[in-house]
């Protein structure tokens, strides 16, 4: 028994079905990031002055996966658009750029990542602490390029800015001058905690929607010889969801990289 | 379009009702939104270096250029701006419930509220 309302559109809502079932899907997806984005209002209206961090990622690589992202959003529609005119060649070229485009992405992040778990705050028996990216380190010593955190200085920073004004220099520390080390992951605070649930959680959405628009691309490409109305509307729908990661990450964006 | 691309399917079937006059007229708008969410992105990042006093303004700012761009998003790259009644009352009941929850983290943080965590 072939699926129903595949490709025509049921009389009571004016849609094929599948059109329903994103949308339903991405209101809960709206509901499922708006609890972690109200999680991140309340943690951060709750910390104390000077425990948020300001300025602590990457601003021109956040701007390029948002670019990149952006990028990827108009070749979806693109891709879309060449099949709503027949132009199935074409449409491999936009697909195969948004392909990239969540290999690019996924590659910056990860590089991001990176750059957190070998940033550290060590405390040291002097009772000074020190913050930045371990650059070098053996058995004895590690070389930190970054700066002495100075408490009372760090309360008052409210803004991005301000933090990007600290001057930065190596310095290097033997371990047994050092009382406590730990580096920027999930477990260091409430800011990288949030910072991971979010963009971990929308990391994956990017690799399941990469996925779904890769099998469409490929291995299931022959249903445009068969039913080329019912691809064009997996094209759509596939779309759809692609443009939901694509639209979380412009709030993500300057809610944690830039206030 | 190349020769090859008419070799698939039938150019009306894949159409649902669009002409390719509509289609062109629909990429024009995607390309002027695109170009309007990349300006937004570097406006984000340059507003984001002046130096407001005022916490509330930053936020502000950088929350208003992401809700027009978000706006873009949704309404011409998902369609919603010309969507069916019943996309609508989806969505409807998405922005009640999502305003429903924001505004009980924003109540909860009224130092004065029932709902307040301390």
């Amino acid at each position: 028994m072939d699926i129903p309302f595949t490709v025509e559109p049921r009389k009571d809502t004016g849609l094929f079905n599948a059109k329903v079932g994103i949308w339903l899907f991405l209101a809960s997806e709206v509901m499922l990031f708006g609890a972690l984005f109200s999680t991140y209002i309340l943690l951060r209206v709750g910390a104390a002055p000077g425990d948020w961090p300001h300025g602590l990622l990457n601003i021109p690589l956040g701007m390029l996966n948002t670019i990149v992202l952006i990028v990827s959003s108009i070749t979806v529609v693109m891709a879309w658009a060449s099949l709503k005119m027949n132009n199935f060649a074409r449409f491999r070229k936009f697909q195969a750029v948004t392909l990239m485009c969540s290999i690019a992405f996924l590659c910056i992040k990860s590089y991001e990542y990176h750059d957190k778990f070998t940033h550290y705050e060590v405390q040291l028996n002097d009772g000074k602490v020190l913050d930045g990216h371990m650059t070098e380190s053996d058995a004895e010593k590690f070389e930190i390029h970054g700066h002495y955190v100075d408490k009372a200085e760090a309360a008052k920073v409210t803004h991005a800015w301000q933090e990007r004004e600290v001057k930065e220099d190596h310095y290097t520390v033997k371990r047994s001058d050092v009382k406590y080390m730990e580096s920027y992951g999930p477990w260091h605070n409430t800011y990288t905690a949030i910072y991971f649930t979010l963009t971990g959680l929308h990391a994956l959405h990017v690799i399941g929607g990469a996925l779904v628009i890769f099998m469409l691309w490929g291995p299931l490409a022959g249903m445009w010889k068969t039913d080329p109305e019912r691809y064009t509307n997996r094209i759509e729908i596939s779309g759809l969801f692609w443009h939901f990661v694509d639209l979380v990450w412009i709030f993500l964006f300057p809610v944690l990289y830039l206030l | 379009m190349s020769q090859n691309d008419h070799s698939h399917g039938s150019p009306a079937a894949a159409s649902g009702g669009h002409d390719d006059h509509d289609i062109r007229a629909h990429i024009r708008g995607y390309m002027i939104v695109f170009a309007a969410l990349i300006i937004g992105t570097f406006m984000t990042v340059w507003v984001s270096y002046i130096h407001f006093e005022s916490v509330a303004v930053t936020v502000a700012i950088a929350l208003l250029i992401a809700s027009v761009k978000g706006f873009l998003v949704a309404a011409y790259f998902m369609h919603l701006i010309s969507e069916k009644k019943m996309i609508y009352s989806i969505m409807a009941a998405t922005v009640f419930f999502f305003i429903g929850l924001m505004g009980l983290t924003v109540w909860s943080m009224n130092a004065g509220s029932i709902i307040h965590i301390k």
